[in-house]
């Protein structure tokens, strides 16, 4: 089976997540979209390692889960926290900085 | 040592003035003393160096005093230093001689000001700096105490302040120095540029194989200085508002001495006005315009001190004049300098002490008959007047007539036009001098009830006494035997002077007795009945543009002032729209293009989501571009 298909698949995936992030108010979906955006990249770096018959993209995979890892921890830490203050999930409730 | 001494003659009256204006109120009690006492003090030390130096052999009476090395910039050297000669001489007796006079005067004509002790500071540092400007060795020195007498004049003039006019004619008499000083600043430039020194000395053994184009801009340079100074034709207008100052002031600075440093500095600089005839013939001009102009403006004054004030300018005008006509005139100029400091400032003193009994009336046809109140006041004026207007034995005939008899022998038609002119002045000055006199002293009392005329005090009489017996004998002491002439020779003769006679001095003399006789006549018989106590108005177009100062002043508003108010208002708006409006154009372009920025900044993540997704797809876009 033809490898770049993955790209393909890659691509609209990150693309399902851009638009995700950038029409949604709820942070839970906005920070689901970005997940996605991170596992279509994921996705692409596995089917490079693939092509070019190396294991570069797969390492750089397990860092790209690490650094994700991370970030939901962070991220639902601040949400929660929005939430709990503010009793809504919305991000354009937390338009405070501005002023 | 005795060029060491030199240094004391500027340093007392200044200490006495730092004395007194620094320790303020407290020394209100003792300050006129210690004034008159520096100023004593000085004329001791000065009166002790002119002894010293008549003991001395003609070519060494000059001593020098180096005090320290004031500018070293390069080629570019400056030593402060000391110069006494025979010509400064003549001046430091007058000026501390003179001056102390003054002072003692003043404790009793200022007696009743609560600021006199300030007055006396002021006067202490017009000393200190006129004796600066006279001592300087070169022509940057000078400078220095040339600046320093006109701020004391400006606070001197101005120093009843409380009146807008006084404090007006204060600036009026320093904007117009300025001009002066200009002119001194540009001739420092030239001789620096030309001969590389500004000292007199050194000037004075260059000044031989300079270009004539760079002495005759030189000499205009100091004319024009001199010019300022000495109130002197186009810049004489603020000598007749200068009178706002209190009458010792008019004595001492605008009739003795700092108006005559015009003529220090043209008989100082001889050697560059020799060099250069036609600066030399522009001084000459000069000088007979102005001995006109006061002259015709004295008669038309109805008050003293400007009446005073316009003869000032015009016996300037004739020092000038002097000085004009090259080596032979110096001497005669510097002599008619030495009298008119004694008759005019007795001349003064004697104003002031009418004004003293008269309320500060300074209105003569409100005076009258004022012989028999102030009889002492009368005599030494009378002698004051006898002395301007040249009748012998007094004071001014012997220099005057010198003045006059070289002018007429200056050859050709320039020695007719000149010397006519002095004849000229000579008449009307007698003519306004005896209006003076006539209207003051003599005819009717026209003053009000409330007057109450006195003889004024004797610390006001003495001086005025001593300045009298000057005006008898001073001109007879200078011209014995050319004694003044001699005395100077070193410093204003180089070569031998070339005699050419027009008219023998005995037929001079005559005929200038003559005119003045015509003047004093036409005055006796014009002043001799009632005089009326307020100014005629029905007079002729002559008498009110004299009146008028010959309208110096409506000319120098119309052709100075104004379009200098036209040019610094346009200016004003120049900046206002579009310096500033630059500068705020600016502000404003920053303000609205941060203001249109900011809406970028709205607070919402999406937002900037957006802003990061469209910002990397367009550089990925470029490098796509690019790489193909």
């Amino acid at each position: 089976m033809d490898a770049s298909y993955y790209l393909y698949l890659a691509a609209l995936l990150f693309t399902i997540g851009a638009v995700g992030v950038v029409v949604r108010r709820n942070a839970i979906v906005v920070f689901m979209c970005i997940e996605l955006m991170l596992n279509a990249a994921n996705l692409a770096f596995v089917t490079f390692s693939r092509i070019n018959g190396n294991l570069d993209g797969q390492v750089m995979a397990f860092f790209t889960m690490v650094v994700a890892a991370c970030e939901v921890v962070v991220g639902l830490a601040i949400i929660v926290t929005i939430f709990r203050s503010r009793r809504s999930a919305s991000v354009d409730d937390a338009s405070l900085l501005k002023r | 040592m005795t060029s060491s001494l030199l240094v004391y003659l500027i340093a007392l009256p200044l200490a006495g003035a730092a004395i007194l204006l620094a320790a303020g109120k407290r020394s209100n009690s003792w300050g006129h003393l210690l004034g008159t006492a520096t100023s004593a003090a000085s004329f001791g030390v000065g009166a002790y160096l002119f002894t010293q130096m008549l003991g001395r052999a003609t070519s060494d009476r000059a001593i020098e005093q180096r005090l320290f090395s004031w500018i070293a910039v390069g080629k570019f050297q400056v030593d402060a230093g000391l110069l006494l000669d025979q010509l400064s001489i003549c001046f430091v007796l007058l000026i501390t001689g003179v001056g102390t006079l003054i002072h003692i005067y003043s404790i009793a004509y200022m007696s009743h000001d609560h600021d006199r002790r300030r007055f006396f500071a002021y006067l202490n540092l017009f000393i200190a700096a006129m004796l600066l400007l006279v001592l300087g060795n070169s022509y940057l020195n000078l400078y220095v105490g040339w600046e320093g007498v006109g701020l004391a004049s400006y606070l001197l003039i101005g120093f009843w302040n409380q009146k807008p006019t006084y404090a007006a004619a204060a600036k009026k008499a320093f904007v117009m120095n300025r001009i002066g000083d200009m002119g001194l600043s540009f001739a420092i430039m030239i001789a620096f540029a030309t001969f590389g020194t500004v000292s007199f000395a050194g000037v004075k053994e260059h000044a031989h194989h300079a270009s004539s184009t760079a002495l005759t801009a030189m000499g205009i340079m100091l004319l024009v200085a001199a010019a300022g100074k000495s109130a002197q034709f186009p810049l004489q207008a603020w000598l007749g508002d200068a009178m706002a100052g209190p009458t010792p002031v008019s004595a001492l600075i605008h009739a003795a001495t700092m108006v005559t440093a015009g003529v220090y500095l043209i008989t100082r600089s001889n050697f560059v006005f020799d060099a250069a005839p036609n600066a030399q013939l522009a001084v000459a001009i000069i000088g007979a315009i102005t001995l006109l102009f006061g002259a015709l403006v004295g008669t038309a004054k109805d008050d003293i001190k400007k009446a005073l004030a316009a003869s000032t300018m015009s016996q300037i005008g004739y020092m000038i004049l002097g000085t004009g006509l090259g080596a032979a005139g110096y001497a005669f100029a510097i002599m008619h300098l030495l009298t008119h400091g004694f008759f005019k400032a007795g001349m003064f003193l004697g104003a002031g002490s009418v004004m003293h009994g008269m309320d500060d009336e300074v209105n003569m046809r409100k005076y009258g008959g004022l012989a028999k109140f102030m009889p002492i006041t009368a005599v030494t004026f009378g002698f004051g007047y006898l002395a301007i207007i040249g009748v012998p034995p007094f004071a001014g005939f012997y220099s005057k007539d010198k003045i006059i008899e070289v002018a007429l022998n200056a050859g050709g038609a320039r020695g007719i036009l000149l010397g006519g002119a002095a004849l000229l002045g000579a008449a009307i000055t007698a003519f306004y001098m005896t209006r003076v006199v006539i209207l003051t002293f003599a005819g009717a009392k026209r003053w009000d009830a409330k007057a109450h005329p006195h003889e004024s005090p004797v610390l006001m009489w003495l001086p005025m006494a001593i300045l009298a017996i000057g005006s008898i004998t001073s001109g007879y002491f200078f011209s014995r035997g050319d004694a003044l002439r001699n005395w100077l020779a070193p410093v204003v003769e180089h070569g031998h002077v070339e005699e050419q006679e027009l008219l023998s001095p005995e037929v001079t003399s005559l005929l200038a007795l003559g005119l003045v006789l015509i003047g004093v006549a036409i005055a006796v018989l014009k002043y001799r009945r009632e005089v009326a106590d307020t100014a005629p108005t029905n007079v002729s177009i002559f008498t009110k543009i004299a009146r008028r100062d010959l309208l110096q002043d409506d000319f120098n508003e119309a052709v100075f002032m104004r379009p200098g108010q036209a040019i610094t208002s346009g200016l004003v708006s120049v900046d206002e729209k579009v310096i500033d409006g630059a500068v705020r154009g600016v502000g404003a372009m920053t303000l609205g293009s941060g203001s249109a920025i900011r809406t970028t900044q709205n607070g919402y993540v999406r937002s900037y989501a957006a802003a990061i997704l469209i910002g990397a797809i367009l550089l990925i876009g470029a490098i796509w571009v690019v790489v193909q």
